[in-house]
């Protein structure tokens, strides 16, 4: 077990190495001179030149990649040019908000999604079914920005149940956080609720005409738990692959939700360091999140072992 | 002592419904078994065997099938006649598991394999026996024991895909076994293995009954099976039981033709020259709307105008009933 897990730890270096090497060719495609652009128009070419040696600029690609990685695989992603900070710090203090919005619109999404699905597949074809299955539907083909706006009116505008935006004072209480991400996380929630509402019906349907199916019945065993403990335990795989994956692609920042309840979220700086060609910053935060999507990927698959005992590493 | 069968079916009728409209795949099946009984359930594929045992079970699926017509009559332990045709569902599920338990055809695919083989044992005792877990978990153990899993205290910690068709056959019937089922309903439960693990099972299912006095519903189209362990015999065709008697009688004096071609395909007697295998190259009949003569005739080497008008009643007489209006000319 261990030796396998240590064989694809080194898998996801490789997979870290590739993106790296992504992230870093592709800025540079970006058109235009960096160091041009972060000194603007009245810039002297004396000054641009010796900016671009400060940054290393003026050394060949391959050798500025080299020791671009010799920075980021200890830990330094080097220096923000606009926000007067190191990388790492500016993804830091953005990190926050991102991973409980994350982790709270997942949890949305999975009380929403997976009891909707189960409901959905047991009495397929049934009236609950089409309600269900048209309601997911619906939320998988509603923009999150119209959704986000509708929620601030009603419940923060006209109710005033919620703050209507932002992330409350620095060092506010938890509570009060909580407050601020109800909405946005409720959002994404009901939005990412729609794919796992179809897995978790698809792979329910799959199981429940099992034989073991068959067998928990003929046992005696009440109708509730045929499918709750024979089924559900059977289906696991297919919803915990998608809510994982749901889980990760909310980590690398939900940007126009984000964007619409003013959260300083990692999704948040990404778009203000993309329109102020914030170099380092933007290759800085898609080599977090790579890294996170990528660890994410690697607990799904360790998460496996547990529900499903054939599987082993 | 009550001497009324353990399971008597009468005049049996479940439908479907499907796309193409209500399909009736069971129409008039008479049956029945008593305590300490093995009766075989035979005929070909799609003859109706496996809905009879589903409808006895209460487990058609739903809600496609439905018993339509007939009763299922199983007399409880407490000595309490119940027809499970029309038992409400919470009542039928009491019994199935402790009083009527069954075995399926596919031992590679009817245990969960999210669960360890102890498990699956335990849930239905913990369930029946009301037995605490570590008790329960200590007769699934013994059960393992019973149906000669060796070591078995470490097996019934292990998940049925660490063992083999055979190895999962024996827990199901420890599974079906836990317990104390006075029905034992077994779908086909050799079909899907080895003949040599065939045997063994065969063999287990066989002590097993004498050692705690069940009945037994064996469900197969298997004839040799039929020979080795039933007592009684009965025979399906089309949804319905076209004859039924005692092993020596049936293998004797087949009265019905569809009877004697079945066992004329048995390969022993099909060396004889004894006009074998007539039967196998004919397809098998669909099952048409009730009443329009009988539904063997088509393949019939006897058949006549009278077979084919009316409906044809089942004929008892003693131990023993067919249907068939020519069994007394043409095999007499």
């Amino acid at each position: 077990m261990w030796l396998k897990l240590g064989r694809r730890l080194g898998s996801l270096l490789i997979v870290m190495f590739l993106v790296a090497a992504m992230v870093f060719f592709l800025t540079r495609l970006a058109p235009g001179d960096p160091a041009a652009l972060m000194l603007g128009d009245q810039a002297t070419a004396e000054d641009i030149a010796r900016l671009r040696q400060v940054y290393g600029l003026d050394k060949p690609i391959l050798v500025q990649f080299v020791l671009w990685l010799k920075e980021i695989a200890t830990g330094n992603l080097g220096q923000s040019i606009f926000l007067q900070r190191p990388v790492v710090q500016a993804i830091a203090e953005r990190a926050e908000p991102t991973f409980f919005l994350a982790l709270f619109s997942v949890s949305v999404a999975a009380l929403v999604g997976i009891p909707a699905g189960i409901v959905s597949a047991v009495w397929r074809g049934r009236l609950v079914d089409q309600i269900v299955s048209g309601l997911a539907m619906l939320a998988a083909n509603i923009p999150s920005f119209w959704l986000g706006l509708i929620f601030i009116q009603l419940f923060a505008v006209r109710l005033g149940w919620f703050p209507v935006a932002g992330y409350g004072e620095p060092g506010a209480p938890f509570l009060d956080r909580l407050m601020h991400l109800a909405l946005p996380a409720t959002v994404l929630g009901i939005v990412n609720s729609a794919l796992i509402v179809r897995f978790t019906r698809a792979s329910m349907l799959d199981v429940l005409s099992d034989d073991y199916v068959r067998t928990a019945r003929s046992k005696g065993v009440s109708e509730v738990r045929v499918v709750l403990r024979h089924a559900f335990g059977n289906a696991l795989v297919p919803i915990i692959t998608v809510v994982g994956l749901t889980a990760a692609l909310l980590v690398g920042g939900a940007i126009v939700t984000e964007t619409v309840f003013g959260l300083p979220g990692i999704g948040n700086l990404v778009v203000s360091a993309v329109l102020r060609r914030d170099y380092p910053v933007i290759q800085g935060a898609l080599i977090v999140v790579a890294a996170i999507y990528v660890l994410i990927n690697l607990l799904i698959d360790i998460i496996y072992t547990f529900v499903d005992p054939r599987v082993r590493y | 002592m009550d001497k009324s069968p353990l399971l008597s079916i009468r005049d049996l009728e479940v439908r479907f419904r499907t796309e193409e409209g209500e399909v009736t795949p069971v129409r008039g099946v008479t049956l029945s078994v008593g305590a300490g009984e093995t009766v075989a359930l035979v005929g070909e594929s799609g003859s109706g065997k496996s809905v009879t045992s589903l409808a006895t079970m209460g487990l058609l699926p739903r809600p496609a099938g439905r018993v339509s017509g007939g009763q299922i009559l199983f007399r409880k332990r407490s000595g309490e006649t119940v027809d499970l045709a029309t038992l409400p569902s919470s009542d039928l599920r009491k019994l199935r598991g402790s009083e009527i338990a069954m075995i399926f055809q596919e031992p590679m695919t009817s245990l969960n394999p999210v669960l360890t083989v102890g498990e699956q044992i335990a849930e239905s005792v913990r369930l029946h026996m009301s037995l605490g877990h570590a008790a329960a978990l200590k007769r699934a153990e013994e059960m393992l024991e019973l149906v000669e899993i060796p070591n078995a205290r470490r097996r019934v910690h292990e998940y049925p895909h660490q063992m083999s068709g055979g190895m999962r056959q024996r827990v199901m019937i420890a599974l079906a076994m836990s317990c104390n089922p006075s029905l034992l309903i077994a779908d086909e439960p050799t079909t899907a293995l080895d003949v040599t693990i065939q045997a063994q099972i065969l063999v287990l299912i066989e002590r097993l009954q004498k050692e705690l006095g069940m009945g037994v519903l064996f469900i197969t189209h298997n004839l040799g099976v039929v020979a080795e362990i039933a007592d009684r015999v009965t025979v399906m065709y089309a949804g319905q039981v076209v004859e039924t008697g005692t092993v020596g009688a049936i293998f004797r004096t087949p009265r019905h033709p569809y009877t004697s071609a079945l066992l004329n395909c048995l390969p022993a007697r099909a060396q004889r020259g004894e006009d074998g295998r007539r039967v196998v190259q004919s397809i098998p009949g669909s099952i048409g709307p009730v009443g329009d003569g009988c539904a063997f005739a088509p393949r019939c080497s006897q058949a006549a105008d009278v077979c084919r008008t009316g409906s044809i009643m089942l004929e008892a007489e003693m131990e023993r009933s067919v249907r068939c209006v020519r069994w007394r000319e043409a095999f007499a």
